[in-house]
């Protein structure tokens, strides 16, 4: 009990932090109360998102008072939030082990310093910025030239095959979050790559491995769950991220995407840009339902991020055990 | 050497195996090329676009509509960075030193993994979380305070996660050396650790600036937008920035929006580039 005082006011400040989560989990959670009651588990399930009749006197369902007609379904934001994260992972996670082993293994000195400044500048650049290349650079490059190659080279493939579409869509937005979880992914594996005990690469060598050898069969298996837990992360940044998706994205509404140009909306895009509209409804269930669309949305991304901090915490763990 | 030479496989064994790893480096290769070619093509479009788009009265004017200039914005970032800094410096700070010094307390353990975990959380909701309880709870309306407040709850766990591990690069026998002198723990912690651990503290500060300059999602909802410059309220006014400039203006179909657009997005990425450059420089002197 010599000098508690510092301590106890740390403590108390440092509290904010929990407790800055739990209010926007009570806070979130309390205001689309009404929603989740109205909605029921069908807004998971439904494809319709419609205001109903706004200017008609309001109707009272479930005990809720709702615009007549009202019908919450996010689905189609589901769906879209899904598969653009989808697309993104997929060519993300072979980049970045590319990436990764090129910087700790191809390159030294001057020009790892570089690169690895690279993939740090990707990581700064903020969304919206990705949004404004994405609308000016990209989207004419899908629309013109990625769209219509990938159709003729793939378009035996229902999913490739159709109307390639504006430029706006799953595929553009698939490219842009692509490039933004690569850092998270890249930066993170090049740090566990350069961390491969070196007698475990000795021991390849020593058995005559190629230097890639090394690399396929010792270093990348060693840091296989740094890997995935990398990945769970980019997945979270993916499936919450806004600005960027939104300007690239299309808007879909109350239709599921056909093939990889259909336009889609995320449900965080869905959130941002619709509160206007929303706010239009005089019973404010539908903002209410918006308010329940970001409490879906936190659940799923504090689940993500849970199960990837999991399994970093045991990485660690289990390599303390492994060196002593 | 004749050893290996005898062991080794048969030499077309060995060429095919030479061959795959070629494939390999050359992949990997390519996959630099991949990610670097669009950041270097996004620089150059936005350097390119936005300078041409820059004039001095840009920082004098105001927006008018679609044209005019961007001081507003300009004021209105920095407004906005600046406020979110106020709150998120001392909780961050000290809940990082809090968890760096009782690192083996049950709660330590706790906040870390939360802070961890906010990280995560997207920042619209951040947005929307700010709109329910301070825009409309509170009634304070779209305001520099809720913009504020809702980019500090988003940079806090940064603050707090760089500077934990500034104060852990800094020795126990340091610390130690400081109990010896008969010093309290809290001038140890203020006195001798953070001041080592200053530059590391600073570099997660950077960041968070960083992050604000970048933000627009959780500021939507919550600062608003506004054509005139600060009038000086912290509540009930709500106030521009930047990033709103790129997403908005860009929809418009018009030359001096697209312009405008170009020209914030030149600015935030100056910035963000400068605030990396001093954190670069920060992280070195130490």
């Amino acid at each position: 009990m010599k000098f508690p005082r510092v301590q106890t006011v740390l403590t108390v400040i440092a509290a904010v932090i929990p407790l800055a989560l739990l209010a926007i989990l009570l806070f979130l959670g309390s205001y689309a109360w009404p929603a989740i009651r109205f909605n029921g588990l069908g807004f998971l399930f439904k494809l319709t998102w419609n205001l109903g009749n706004l200017y008609a006197n309001p109707v009272t369902v479930a005990g809720q008072v709702v615009p007549r007609g009202a019908q919450y379904g996010i689905l189609v934001f589901i769906a879209g939030t899904l598969l653009s994260s989808a697309i993104a992972l997929l060519l993300a996670v072979p980049l970045s082990i590319g990436i990764a082993v090129f910087l700790t293994e191809a390159v030294g000195g001057t020009l790892r310093e570089l690169l690895s400044f690279v993939v740090e500048l990707l990581a700064g650049v903020p969304s919206v910025v990705y949004g404004l290349w994405g609308y000016a650079v990209l989207i004419p490059l899908v629309a013109h030239q990625i769209g219509p190659f990938l159709r003729s080279a793939l378009g035996f493939l229902p999913v490739f095959a159709g109307s390639v579409g504006s430029g706006y869509g799953l595929l553009t937005a698939g490219l842009v979050l692509a490039l933004m979880v690569v850092p998270i992914i890249a930066s993170t594996l090049r740090d566990a790559l350069l961390h491969v005990p070196i007698p475990l690469k000795e021991g390849a060598y020593a058995l005559g491995a190629t230097h890639h050898e090394v690399v396929r069969e010792v270093m990348l298996p060693a840091v296989r769950s740094n890997l995935v837990a990398a990945s769970i992360l980019g997945l979270g940044r993916a499936l919450g991220e806004t600005m960027a998706v939104l300007m690239v994205s299309g808007g879909a509404l109350n239709y599921l995407p056909h093939n990889i140009y259909s336009p889609v909306t995320t449900m965080a895009a869905f959130i941002l840009s619709q509160l206007d509209s929303a706010l239009t409804d005089p019973t404010g269930m539908a903002v209410r339902s918006l308010a329940e669309i970001a409490v879906v949305l936190f659940l799923i991304s504090l689940l993500v991020n849970l199960v990837a901090r999991l399994l970093i915490w045991q990485t660690e763990r289990r390599s303390r055990v492994a060196h002593g | 050497m004749s050893l290996t030479a005898r062991r080794s496989p048969t030499p077309r064994g060995l060429r095919r195996r030479r061959l795959r790893g070629q494939i390999g480096w050359t992949l990997s290769g390519l996959s630099v090329l991949l990610v670097a070619f669009p950041l270097i093509d996004l620089l150059a479009v936005i350097v390119e676009k936005g300078l041409r788009a820059l004039s001095p009265t840009l920082f004098t004017q105001v927006t008018n509509g679609i044209s005019g200039g961007l001081w507003n914005a300009i004021q209105g970032t920095l407004l906005l960075v600046v406020g979110a800094l106020v709150f998120a410096v001392p909780i961050g700070v000290l809940s990082g030193i809090y968890v760096a010094e009782w690192p083996r307390s049950r709660f330590a353990g706790l906040v870390r993994f939360v802070a961890d975990v906010m990280t995560g959380i997207p920042s619209v909701v951040l947005g929307y979380f700010g709109y329910i309880t301070m825009v409309i709870g509170l009634g304070w309306q779209f305001s520099l305070l809720a913009g504020a407040i809702t980019l500090a709850l988003m940079v806090i766990p940064y603050i707090a996660r760089t500077t934990e591990l500034a104060m852990l690069n800094i020795g126990h026998d340091i610390r130690e050396a400081g109990s010896a002198l008969g010093l309290s723990q809290g001038t140890v912690i203020f006195r001798v650790v953070l001041p080592g651990a200053l530059s590391g503290v600073l570099s997660g500060i950077m960041l968070a600036v960083a992050i604000s300059v970048g933000e627009t999602a959780p500021l939507i909802y919550t600062a608003g937008w506004s054509n005139y410059a600060w009038n000086g309220s912290l509540v009930h006014a709500p106030v521009g920035y930047l990033t709103y400039v790129i997403w908005t203006f860009i929809n418009q179909p018009f030359a001096s929006a697209h312009a405008l657009a170009f020209a914030a997005a030149l600015l935030v990425i100056a910035l963000v580039l400068l605030v990396n450059a001093i954190t670069r420089t920060l992280l070195q002197r130490r």
